[in-house]
């Protein structure tokens, strides 16, 4: 009964019944408000729980990756460690420098976290679960997320201290760098989905090849090549390991971080995991099917929870890398940038356009247009690869053996 | 290939993650103050005062306050004051004793030669690390009611040395005892007759003699 029509099982719809038994009761024009109030609510609970939650695995699976527990002294297994770490951020003081431009001090921290939280609007949890369904919604994604970078520059500007600066000055680098092989790199989904709506991305997705193979974008060469350049843009968008520079601690101590201290800074790191969060999500949405189950007969289980599966996996993807990866350096990142990561995206448009183009092929066809796209993302890489490392890899020291 | 790097670097994380789940050698961290490493032997640390009996540390220090091991500390970190009487030691002879004995376990460096150059086996190195106090000054000085530890103490911590140590001070106190029956019977046959030589008892009590300590 409930595989037929998944969409109308109770689970599925859940989350609506719980709003409307809230909303229901207020007079028609308020409910828009309501309903959209709730949506908001949900969202920074679920994500700043998700968040507090985050932190916790990270330190966890990053001990166990080294050897030692990790956190094991607030409550049992160390679950309450979020709890203590936040009420620690929160009762420390708040220090501005005398020196430091107050107004943009203050409000780097706010435009970070805003510009952050603004971009889970736009992301479908669910078969009836999209905040906002607007026709642009991946453009809306990606400028909000480029505000980042406005508010990261405030952060060293406004701190009056070399470090910031110096720091703030990297970050720019980096996310300007990075911004391009991101955009580039979903722009093949646009192309072969025909909209910009992240509803209709993920509907674009839901079909079944051979009755059982879910026809996700990566599960063909380009949007393989294409969730690949993501994943490593997305790494380099949100600041995290190994493309960390703006805070490198040996060199720059905090970066932008360094004059931040108490609640604002926690806006910084809340701000990180968000964006590391709403880019996955981004990207579960994109290039993994979106909330879509990966098997027919898993349809039972509710589209959010599928969701949820996903964007956990490739959260502790990030952590994983995090844990293994040493720091680029800033000429190796923005080399990464535009010798290897935007040509290769470029490259994959190219790619996209013949699979589009070759869309009415049947029979031994298939098989040649399949040949002929994986050739089109291996070959680009393989050579470029070479290239990347020739004359700099492997290193010759002059003082060491 | 580029990347293959990258992908073994991921499988070495990956496999100390997995396996610090069910192999030990995986995840080496002891967890301290619930559990303990057991220390070794040879461990040392700041050095204690032997007494023989742990009901009376004071009367039976095996110190006999000769000062050797204040004048060879390094960093000078050992005071003592010698007693103006004097008490039976581990042999029985009549020694003085500390009235003092202070180390200052700030000053002190755990360098062992305390326990190099004591001919008593009164001091030796103890294996207690946690020894933070709440106070910087007197705390840290140790007078002698605090450094003195009973032997079997000594036993639980270092037993072959307190083994080999007990071994050689009973054979010294044997000795002694010996020695000092012969001087008594000597003593005596010489109160008896005056006239005769005194060289019977004297070999019967060098000859067991298996070592000379002083």
């Amino acid at each position: 009964m409930m595989p037929s029509t998944p969409q109308d099982s109770l689970l599925e719809r859940a989350p609506q019944l719980l709003r409307d038994l809230v909303t229901s009761h207020l007079p028609e024009p308020w409910r828009w408000f309501a309903n959209s109030l709730i949506a908001m609510i949900v969202i920074l609970a679920v994500f700043g729980l998700l968040f507090a939650a985050l932190t916790l695995v990270e330190r966890k699976v990053l001990g166990r990756v080294q050897n030692r527990p990790g956190p094991n002294r607030t409550g049992p297994f160390g679950l309450l460690q979020p709890i203590a770490d936040g009420i620690k951020m929160l009762s420390k003081e708040d220090i501005v420098p005398r020196d430091a431009d107050h107004i943009l001090h203050f409000l780097a921290p706010v435009i970070l976290l805003a510009s952050t939280v603004m971009a889970f609007a736009v992301i479908p949890y669910g078969r009836h679960l999209v905040p906002v369904d607007l026709d642009a919604a991946v453009l809306y994604f990606f400028a909000v997320g480029a505000t980042t970078e406005l508010a990261v520059f405030m952060a060293g500007w406004s701190s009056h201290n070399k470090y910031s600066l110096l720091a703030a000055m990297r970050a720019l680098a980096q996310l300007i760098s990075y911004e391009l092989p991101l955009l580039l790199s979903w722009v093949p989904v646009v192309m072969i989905s025909g909209t910009l709506s992240t509803t209709g991305i993920v509907a674009a997705q839901s079909a079944w090849k051979w009755g059982w193979v879910p026809t996700w974008n990566v599960f063909t060469p380009w949007g393989f090549a294409g969730f690949a350049v993501f994943m490593v843009a997305a790494l380099a968008e949100s600041n995290r390991s190994p493309f960390d520079l703006p805070e490198a601690e040996s060199e720059l101590i905090a970066g932008h971080l360094t004059e931040y201290s108490g609640c604002k800074y926690v806006f910084f790191f809340m701000a990180e995991y968000f964006g590391m969060t709403a880019l996955s999500g981004m990207a579960v949405t994109l290039f993994l099917g979106g909330w879509h189950a990966p098997l027919p007969s898993l349809e039972f289980i509710p589209s959010y929870a599928w969701f949820g599966a996903k964007l956990i996996t490739l959260l502790v993807g990030f952590i994983w890398i995090r844990a293994t990866f040493p720091r680029l350096r800033i000429d190796q990142l923005t080399r990464f940038a535009w010798k290897f990561l935007v040509p290769l995206a470029l490259i994959n448009l190219g790619t996209t356009a013949f699979w589009s183009l070759s869309f009415g092929w049947t029979g031994p066809l298939q098989l040649v247009r399949w040949a002929v796209a994986i050739v089109l993302v291996v070959v680009p890489f393989i050579v470029m690869g070479r290239r990347l490392s020739s004359g700099v890899a492997p290193r010759t020291y002059s003082y060491a053996t | 290939m580029l990347g293959s790097g990258l992908l073994q670097g991921l499988a070495v994380t990956a496999k100390n993650f997995v396996g610090s789940f069910h192999d030990p050698k995986r995840l080496t961290t002891v967890e301290y103050p619930e559990k303990r490493t057991v220390l070794p032997e040879a461990y040392r640390n700041f050095p204690f005062l032997v007494s023989e009996k742990a009901e009376d540390p004071m009367g039976t220090l095996r110190c006999v306050a000769c000062q050797i091991c204040e004048k060879e500390c390094p960093p000078q970190c050992i005071y003592i004051e010698k007693s103006k009487d004097k008490k039976p030691d581990a042999t029985g002879k009549m020694q003085i004793y500390p009235a003092v004995f202070l180390i200052d376990s700030s000053v002190c460096m755990n360098c062992q030669i305390c326990v190099e150059v004591c001919p008593f086996d009164a001091i030796k190195m103890d294996q207690v690390f946690e020894i933070a106090t709440q106070e910087r000054f007197h705390a840290l000085l140790l007078d002698r009611e605090q450094l003195a530890k009973p032997n079997s103490y000594f036993h639980s911590i270092r037993p072959s040395e307190a083994a080999e140590v007990d071994g050689r001070l009973a054979a010294e106190r044997k000795v002694a005892e010996e020695k000092a029956k012969a001087a008594a019977l000597a003593k005596a046959a010489a109160q008896a007759k005056p006239v005769a030589p005194k060289t019977e008892p004297a070999p019967g009590a060098a000859s067991p003699k298996p070592q000379n300590p002083a």
